[in-house]
């Protein structure tokens, strides 16, 4: 579904990303981990074109996201991507920020989009919340509503950025148990995140990077269950990371 | 001259005075309006990755933040009424003087709004482009529905306070001879020989009207707070 060829990236002189390749299955959840400044959002934000590749490519199935016959916009509406701050649309009501997509990009009808609005609210435990407005939800509602936004476009794929970085500790969890709940429905995922126990939970590949290259791309069961045979840079990140 | 005198001329004045500040208002009302979406859209011009279109915003804006209003003004009234005339199809019998005029504030005010609402766009987290475009919105509907709201939004009290010194440039409208409040009252002056007086009072007026207008804006920004960003 998500095909990632030999994508390199850099800023200026600083290079982001060097020739880093994957891809990501149907139904299947990759969980991308590493240090900071290791280029996982980076990565993630070229999947659906936020931020241009200097070189390589990248497919969603089958439609490349670098060439400029694509339609881009069209794309991404197909592609649904959750933030590391939720980026609500202040100004708008949640159930509002759910619609307004649907309605201006895919053209359906309000009524249509409110019912699908609200199935989805309902879906991450948020229903009595669709008249509120964004700053009247705490972090981790705000978050929830993201996904539901996303999740209303009827995306093919979801692409998750650090969903649970810029969260209290005790919101974590409601919304990492979203994720997992859309895991094992089968939805498609590649998630950016630091959270180990969702990756042991639901993913099926971990894909681990460090300094702009992707250095380990493997099962779970291997990355997690065989840890001598990781590198030493990815032994090094789980003994810190997996000692609490 | 009492006190008297002066209230007497005044009452006798009174319809034309007010004749006077429909006209002033009118302008302010559509150089408000019309500036600020022609400044809106100058404002995107000049945030634009296609640089022609910056280059023209920013140099309409240097240019006319550079000379003074009042030769906008002239210079309009003298060397473009038949081009407004056939622009917007008026018709021979409006005055002409108060479309050039509406035109002129609408254009000038132009380049003091596209400034303010730009730095309100650049205050708007780039984070927010990101997530309408991740939605599909092209950056033109990203632009229009998500991120202008929240950046005039922000700029309401700097763009009403543009306003309010613009109601009282409005008085430069004299230099093209359109009676407008500060005019009609300098014609009773010379009419009834108390220039000092009506002056005085015609300050006052614009006084009175900016300070009330400046407490709506305060008002509108301690009580109205909209829902703040999360």
């Amino acid at each position: 579904m998500i095909e990632v060829c030999n994508v390199s990236k850099q800023y200026g002189s600083f290079q982001v990303l060097t020739d880093c390749s994957t891809d990501v299955a149907k139904g299947e959840v990759v969980v991308v981990c590493g240090p900071s400044g290791s280029g996982k959002s980076t990565l993630i934000k070229t999947i659906n074109g936020l931020e241009p590749v200097n070189k390589g490519d990248i497919r969603i199935n089958g439609t490349s996201v670098c060439s400029p016959k694509t339609n881009l916009s069209q794309l991404r509406s197909k592609v649904g991507m959750v933030f590391q701050n939720f980026e609500l649309f202040p100004h708008l009501s949640i159930i509002d920020n759910l619609t307004i997509a649907q309605i201006k990009v895919l053209g359906r009808k309000r009524n249509e989009a409110e019912d699908k609005g609200r199935m989805y609210l309902d879906r991450v435990g948020l229903k009595d919340q669709a008249a509120k407005y964004p700053a009247q939800l705490s972090g981790g509602q705000q978050q929830r509503a993201a996904i539901a936004r996303a999740l209303s476009m009827d995306p093919i794929c979801m692409l998750f950025d650090e969903p649970t970085s810029a969260l209290d500790p005790e919101m974590v969890n409601e919304v990492l148990d979203v994720m997992v709940q859309l895991a094992r429905e089968g939805t498609t995922m590649m998630c950016v995140t630091h959270e180990m126990g969702f990756a042991r939970k639901v993913a099926d590949r971990v894909i681990f990077m460090d300094g702009g290259k992707i250095i380990e791309d493997t099962s779970k069961d291997e990355f997690f269950g065989n840890i001598d045979a990781r590198t030493d840079r990815a032994k090094q990140f789980l003994s810190r990371i997996l000692q609490h | 001259m009492t006190v008297i005198d002066l209230f007497s001329d005044l009452a006798r004045s009174l319809p034309s005075l007010a004749a006077g500040m429909v006209t002033s208002l009118k302008i302010t009302a559509v150089a408000v309006v019309f500036g600020i979406i022609w400044g809106a859209v100058l404002a995107i011009m000049r945030l634009s990755s296609v640089k022609p279109l910056a280059w023209f915003a920013q140099g309409y804006v240097t240019l006319l933040r550079s000379i003074p209003l009042i030769m906008v003004l002239l210079w309009f009234f003298l060397m473009v009424p038949q081009l407004i005339q056939s622009l917007f199809g008026v018709s021979p019998r409006t005055d002409i003087r108060l479309v050039s005029a509406m035109v002129a504030y609408s254009l000038f005010e132009a380049a003091y709004y596209s400034e303010i609402i730009r730095a309100g766009i650049q205050a708007v987290s780039r984070g927010q482009l990101s997530a309408a475009n991740a939605l599909g919105m092209p950056y033109l509907m990203a632009m229009r529905l998500i991120v202008l709201p929240q950046a005039l939004r922000a700029t309401i009290p700097a763009l009403l306070t543009q306003g309010i010194v613009l109601f009282q440039d409005t008085s430069l409208v004299y230099v093209i001879g359109l009676a407008d409040f500060f005019r009609s009252a300098k014609n009773i002056a010379d009419r009834d020989g108390n220039t000092v007086e009506m002056i005085l009072f015609a300050g006052g007026v614009y006084l009175v009207i900016s300070l009330l207008a400046s407490a709506g804006v305060r008002a509108l920004q301690t009580g109205g707070k909209y829902v703040k960003v999360g």
